[in-house]
């Protein structure tokens, strides 16, 4: 089935159009952020860029996957691979996740007097009380309502912990070969992915809306905002994999041997669940 | 002849001195060289500690040095190929494995253990007998004496700034001199509050042995005694901006009687300024004092001759605030503007002081708007 | 097999006879190239770049502490050249280089046909240039570069210019290219080893790059959130860094040293391994102690995640942190000393000749060492109090990045240049540079430590008086290392050109698959797994 020579592609044009795309978008970002209201142009045509690289690029490796001239090693290359990609994105979350902590554990308590912050509080924030959650001493933001953990966080747990079964679900079709199994079981991956998704843009809604909590509501903001907001989008982009796997599936690629993209995603969608489950107890619930 | 002994050794001594500063002066004779090699042991508790903590690790890192690279030269030395010697072929050997394992580990006990001592000395603050509260600012320091009830800021001395970029040579203790010296009693604990309105800095005199980060929204501690009365120079060792290196700290240590007087004399200069900012002032004495303030409070931004450095600092010269309304010329001044260097002045100068600066600004660095304003109506604007 | 057809035709269009081919002509042949070799020299080539970059801006800094008083630059100025010195040679020039060292030799030393993912090896390097385009930039721009120093303290770093959302996304993306980079290097060594090729049979530069790979994975993406979060504090109202909001200032210096201190070791550990392949050549006897060199590696690693407050004694941690950070530091010079005394061990009783490679890897055990135990001097923590934010920490630091990582590096360029070009480079001239460039970079940088413990804070444009003589020989010393490499310039474009042809073991004690192959190295090799002993 496999070729006994470890495949080296001659020559690629993705790599440099990517570089083009991905510097024309964070290039006009940061244009954007200083105030120059073209640079949302420039943006656009990154993102564009970027986006068509990647259909470019996957779409060369799904060809040359499909003809089987990856051989074994190959395949063990990209499983190395997405397993290296998914532990830097777990050191990603990891410097979030130690602001959070850090926050919850030394600064507040100091700035309201705890340990070494006796001075600090009496001298600079008198009337500051260590809460958790808090906007600080001076009340960035206002008053704001919390987030609880027992309505729509609960539930997106239930959701999302669902998809992680029933992308298993998917993968014992594959693996038997049974293929409307593994369709059927994507499909209701993805759907409740994107429920996931649909109803944490729900929460921000009424966050902003109803409860004054915003991304500028102190520290308990910041946090909660930036740890949920960059789960939210690895959600997004692992449902997005699934689908294209789920396509790719509905067109007949993959069979029980064979079906590493499907597995490179559901581990990132396990990723995604983990991550979650951390969310969940350390910002929400605790 | 009797041999004296200790005259010999005044001489040796000399001899070598001598020796030292011709070999320094040598290469080039500066006026001002000063070949310093190493720390100084300075006049603290503190202080001695970290130079007997650097000096037990120099001396442990020059032997270990000398063994290693002696080891290292002998054996380039004799074993070259150009000395006819042939390769052994060995490589490993457990015993010297963890020997050079088990070695270095207790070297490094024996350096933890004074180092480790010495630090809890160092950072225990209590039972203090006085408090300064020192802020950090762009880029000068506010000092509070909490129990003392005096309160100033210190800032680069005017001499220094001119000679920045003129002779730095034709200034005592160019960049190293301040307006406002702090003055401590000698012999008596201090307990140091550190914070920062802007940006982090940190406190730092060398001869006191420690520094400390001030940090803004936080309070850091540090406690000094001084054992020997005389003017100690630091300067702020936390990057914090432009002038960043033009934020000197000078601590005079003296007697405590000398102390209280310098802190009667004190309440008597606060209370004359007070005083001071009642009556009204001649355009005169307005610019005189304006120009103080301005060369030690607003030249460091807005530049001496009032060019500022465009586009990060405005010019005062021809600029539209500083020639227009006096109102807002005031706001500008006593309020700031947020999200810029450009601070709030009205906690940081007195009426009179703002008065002065305000109509300098006006009438000189090429302006000449010919008003003034009055200590009386800086108050009326707080 | 039918799948040809399939297949894009740019792409595979030389496929099928890739066993005999060379490269592409063309310059298109460096932009689309997947060839390891190829995309080590661009990286190292970028690298060298980099290198005269930030050291033209190091001399920026030299020329105006020449004297005092402000001659040359304002201050707002220097501290941009010192952020953008610091930037650029640790991103562009130091890391870059060792990258091209890993492309380059990782196949041939392991004996593979090339990286495991060739495609992603090319854009590792392609994002590079971009990302320097994007950093370098900010120096044109309103208020300039970014001048909080490279390690981009808030909330000083938040009162930048237009060049902080700039700085902040070249740094993503230099990120990203160092995690893919690192990635492609961890799955080579850990899936294309030639059969035969145990993990404890591996050179040992291959098992400094897996672990310094493992570091940049591990570190990098912690860096990445840091500069997100300045991002949001400055746009988007978050405050991670404010007290008023319950955030901390000194929480940027905890993420930021988390990732920094791995940084400083993934800067030196490949240059530890370079110096582990050359001294045995030279010295004519096996590696001493290769097993404790990978455990000794790998504690280092391993430590370097636990001291990172180290760099942040003043900040005002709790006495317990202070301990606990002094000690673990303290305990790094124990498996580097491991190190030292085998190099030692490597060259005793062996029958050393001295070429180039080999006199900058015995400069670099010992200096490095000089800048080791000033290292173990700044981790107790009594004494750093002292020397913290002065000039003796920038001695450390400049012993053990330029007279360690660099000379490394420069080690491994004359040991190895050889094999790349097929060509011997001029011994004669290598030697001077060697001597130009360590007698010089002694004159620069070590009366820095005189100036440090003397009291002279570092990232100041003018100091005291009493600072200037030294700041002059230090200027000096500049000066002269900064020229010197122009004749290292001179010496590698003088092989690329031609030269003493060189064999395929190029030096006569070597040993390993690189010097099985011709020189120069061919295009492809090891196409066919070699056979490992
Ligand atoms: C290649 C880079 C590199 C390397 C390898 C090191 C290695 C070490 N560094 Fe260094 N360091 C930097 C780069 C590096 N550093 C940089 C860039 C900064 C400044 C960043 C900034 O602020 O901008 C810095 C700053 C820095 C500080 C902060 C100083 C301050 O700001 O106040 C400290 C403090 O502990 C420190 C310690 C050490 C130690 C203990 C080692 C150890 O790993 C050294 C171990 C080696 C030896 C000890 C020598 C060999 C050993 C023997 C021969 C064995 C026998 C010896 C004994 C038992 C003593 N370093
Ligand atoms: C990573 C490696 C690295 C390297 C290789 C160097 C190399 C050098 N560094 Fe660097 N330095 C740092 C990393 C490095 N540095 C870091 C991390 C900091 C801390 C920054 C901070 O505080 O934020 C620092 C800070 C720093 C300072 C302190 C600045 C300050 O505190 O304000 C100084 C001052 O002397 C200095 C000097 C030098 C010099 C003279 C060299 C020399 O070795 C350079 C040699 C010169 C060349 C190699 C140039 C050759 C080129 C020419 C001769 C011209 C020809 C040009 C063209 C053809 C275009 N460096
Ligand atoms: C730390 C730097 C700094 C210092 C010190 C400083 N300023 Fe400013 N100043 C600024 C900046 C920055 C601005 C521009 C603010 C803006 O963006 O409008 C400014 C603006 C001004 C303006 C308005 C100029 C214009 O045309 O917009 C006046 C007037 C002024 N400052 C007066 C003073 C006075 C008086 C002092 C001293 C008592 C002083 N400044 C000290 C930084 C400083
Ligand atoms: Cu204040 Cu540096
Ligand atoms: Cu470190």
């Amino acid at each position: 089935m496999a070729e006994a020579q470890y495949y080296v592609p001659h020559g690629t044009r993705w790599p440099i159009m990517g570089s083009i795309g991905l510097t024309a978008l964070v290039g006009g970002f940061a244009a954007l952020l200083n105030g120059a209201s073209v640079a949302s142009l420039v943006m656009v045509l990154g993102f564009v860029i970027l986006v068509a690289m990647m259909f470019l690029w996957f779409g060369q490796v799904v060809r040359e996957s499909e003809s089987r001239i990856y051989n074994d090693q190959v395949d063990r290359s990209f499983r190395w691979g997405m397993g290296w990609f998914i532990f830097s994105e777990v050191c990603f979350f990891g410097a979030f996740f130690g602001a959070l902590f850090y926050a919850r554990v030394y600064s507040v308590p100091w700035l309201g007097g705890e340990g070494t912050g006796v001075a600090t509080n009496l001298f600079l924030w008198p009337s500051f009380d260590s809460v958790w959650p808090t906007n600080g001493p001076a009340a960035l933001g206002g008053a704001y309502q919390v987030m609880g953990a027992w309505g729509i966080p609960a539930l997106n747990t239930i959701i999302l912990l669902s998809s992680g079964g029933t992308v298993t679900w998917a993968h014992w079709g594959i693996i038997k070969d049974n293929r409307p199994q593994f369709v059927w079981g994507l499909l209701l991956t993805v759907v409740l992915g994107f429920l996931f998704v649909g109803l944490q843009a729900y929460e921000y809604y009424e966050a902003y809306a109803h409860l004054n909590l915003k991304l500028s509501t102190g520290i308990y903001g910041s946090t909660f905002f930036m740890l949920t907001g960059f789960h939210g989008a690895h959600v997004t982009i692992g449902a997005i994999m699934l689908t294209v796997v789920m396509l790719r599936g509905m067109r007949g690629h993959f069979d029980s041997k064979n079906h590493f993209a499907f597995e490179a995603a559901a581990w990132y969608w396990h990723f995604v669940d983990v991550v979650w489950l951390g969310l969940f107890i350390f910002v929400y619930w605790l | 002849m009797t041999f004296d002994s200790r005259l010999f050794r005044r001489w040796i001594h000399r001899a070598s001195q001598a020796a030292a500063g011709l070999a320094a002066l040598a290469p080039l004779s500066a006026a001002y060289a000063e070949w310093e090699l190493n720390m100084p042991r300075g006049v603290t508790l503190i202080s001695r500690e970290a130079y007997d903590q650097h000096m037990l690790m120099l001396w442990w890192c020059v032997g270990i040095g000398v063994v290693v690279f002696g080891a290292m030269f002998y054996s380039m030395f004799r074993h070259r190929r150009a000395a006819g010697h042939a390769a052994a072929n060995f490589h490993h050997n457990t015993f010297a494995e963890i020997v050079w394992t088990v070695i270095p580990v207790v070297i490094l006990v024996l350096m933890a253990i004074p180092a480790t001592r010495a630090l809890i000395v160092m950072e225990d603050t209590s039972e203090a007998d006085m408090t300064l509260k020192v802020t950090g600012h762009q880029w000068k320091w506010r000092y509070e004496y909490l129990e003392d009830d005096v309160d100033f800021f210190s800032s680069l001395a005017p001499e220094s700034r001119e000679a920045i970029y003129s002779d730095p040579y034709a200034t005592d203790n160019y960049l190293l001199e301040v307006d406002n010296e702090v003055v401590l009693p000698v012999g008596r604990k201090v307990r140091i509050l550190l914070t920062a309105d802007d940006v982090i800095h940190a406190w730092w005199v060398p001869a006191l042995g420690m520094k400390k980060d001030a940090i803004p929204g936080f309070i850091n501690e540090l406690w000094t005694r001084i054992d020997e009365p005389g003017i100690y120079r630091g300067q702020c060792a936390e990057l914090c901006g432009k002038d960043h290196g033009f934020m000197p700290i000078v601590v005079r240590a003296v007697p405590d009687e000398e102390y209280v007087a310098w802190v009667d004399d004190r309440h008597a200069a606060q209370e004359l300024v007070a005083q001071e900012a009642l009556r009204d002032w001649t355009v005169e004495e307005l610019m005189v004092r304006g120009r103080e303030i301005y060369i030690t409070a607003c030249a460091a931004c807005h530049q001496q001759n009032g060019q500022g450095l465009p586009p990060s600092f405005p010019a005062i010269t021809g600029s539209e605030i500083a020639t227009g309304p006096l109102d807002a010329h005031l706001d500008r001044v006593m309020n700031g503007k947020p999200g810029t260097a450009m601070a709030a002045f009205a906690q940081q100068l007195g009426d009179s002081d703002l008065a002065a600066v305000i109509t300098y600004q006006r009438n000189a660095l090429g302006n000449a708007v010919g008003d003034s304003v009055q200590p009386s109506a800086v108050r009326a604007a707080r | 097999m039918s799948a040809a057809t399939t297949r894009d035709a740019h792409d595979d269009a030389h496929h099928d006879d890739h066993h005999h081919h060379g490269p592409e002509p063309g310059v298109m042949r460096w932009v689309y190239t997947t060839n390891h070799k190829d995309i080590g020299t661009l990286y190292l080539v970028f690298s060298f770049l980099m290198l005269l970059l930030g050291g033209l801006l190091a001399l920026g800094i030299r020329t105006e502490l020449w004297s005092p008083g402000l001659q040359f630059v304002e201050p707002d100025f220097f501290n941009q050249l010192t952020t953008m010195h610091a930037l650029i040679m640790v991103f562009g020039a130091i890391m870059p280089a060792t990258v091209g060292f890993a492309n380059w030799m990782v196949p041939l030393m392991i004996g593979a046909p090339d990286m495991a993912l060739p495609r992603l090896n090319n854009w590792s390097f392609w994002l590079l240039p971009f990302a320097f385009a994007l950093l370098i930039s900010t120096f044109f721009m309103e208020g300039g570069a970014p001048a909080a120093g490279w390690t981009l303290y808030a909330p000083l770093v938040l009162q930048g210019g237009a060049n902080l959302p700039f700085a902040i996304f070249a740094i993503h993306l230099m990120g990203i290219a160092s995690v893919m980079g690192a990635i492609n290097i961890i799955v080579t060594i850990l899936n294309m080893r030639a059969p035969g090729m145990t993990l404890l049979k591996m050179p040992l530069f291959i098992w400094t790059w897996l672990i310094t790979a493992f570091l940049l994975v591990a570190a990098m993406p912690v860096f990445a959130g840091a500069v997100t979060m300045l991002l949001t504090d400055k746009f988007f109202g978050t405050s991670f860094f404010d007290a008023a909001g319950g955030g901390d200032p000194v929480l940027f210096q905890h993420i930021f040293w988390f990732f920094g201190h791995p940084e400083v070791y993934i800067m030196i550990l490949p240059s530890f391994g370079i110096v582990s392949q050359v001294i045995p050549t030279f010295a004519r006897k096996p590696l001493f102690g290769y097993e404790s060199m990978v455990y000794a590696t790998a504690s280092i690693a391993f430590l370097s995640f636990i001291v990172w407050a180290h760099h942040m004694f003043t900040v005002g941690m709790p006495l317990a942190g202070e301990l606990f950070f002094m000690y673990t530091t303290m305990l790094i010079a124990v498996p580097t000393g491991v190190k030292v005394f085998n190099w030692v061990a490597t060259m005793w009783r062996g029958s050393m000749t001295f070429e180039t490679p080999m006199l900058y890897a015995i400069a670099f055990v010992i200096l490095f060492t000089l800048g080791g135990f000033s290292g173990l001097m700044l981790a107790i923590v009594p004494s750093d109090f002292q020397y913290h934010d002065t000039y003796f920490v920038v001695a450390h630091f400049h012993y053990v990045l330029v007279t360690g990582s660099l000379f490394g590096i420069f080690a491994g360029v004359y040991y190895w240049l050889p094999k790349w070009t097929g060509n011997m480079y001029d011994e004669r001239l290598g030697k001077w540079h060697f001597w130009l460039s360590t007698i010089f970079v002694n004159i620069l940088f070590f009366p820095q430590h005189f100036l440090g413990l003397a009291g002279m804070p570092r990232r100041v444009p003018d100091y005291a008086v009493q600072f200037a003589d030294w700041n002059m020989v230090s200027s000096i010393g500049g000066f002269g290392f900064g020229l010197s490499q122009l004749l290292f310039a001179w010496i590698v474009l003088q092989c690329c050109r031609g030269g003493k042809q060189a064999t395929a073991e190029v030096w006569d004690g070597s040993d390993g698959l690189e010097w099985t192959v011709p020189s120069p190295a061919p295009y492809h090799t090891f196409e066919t797994p070699p056979a490992v002993r």
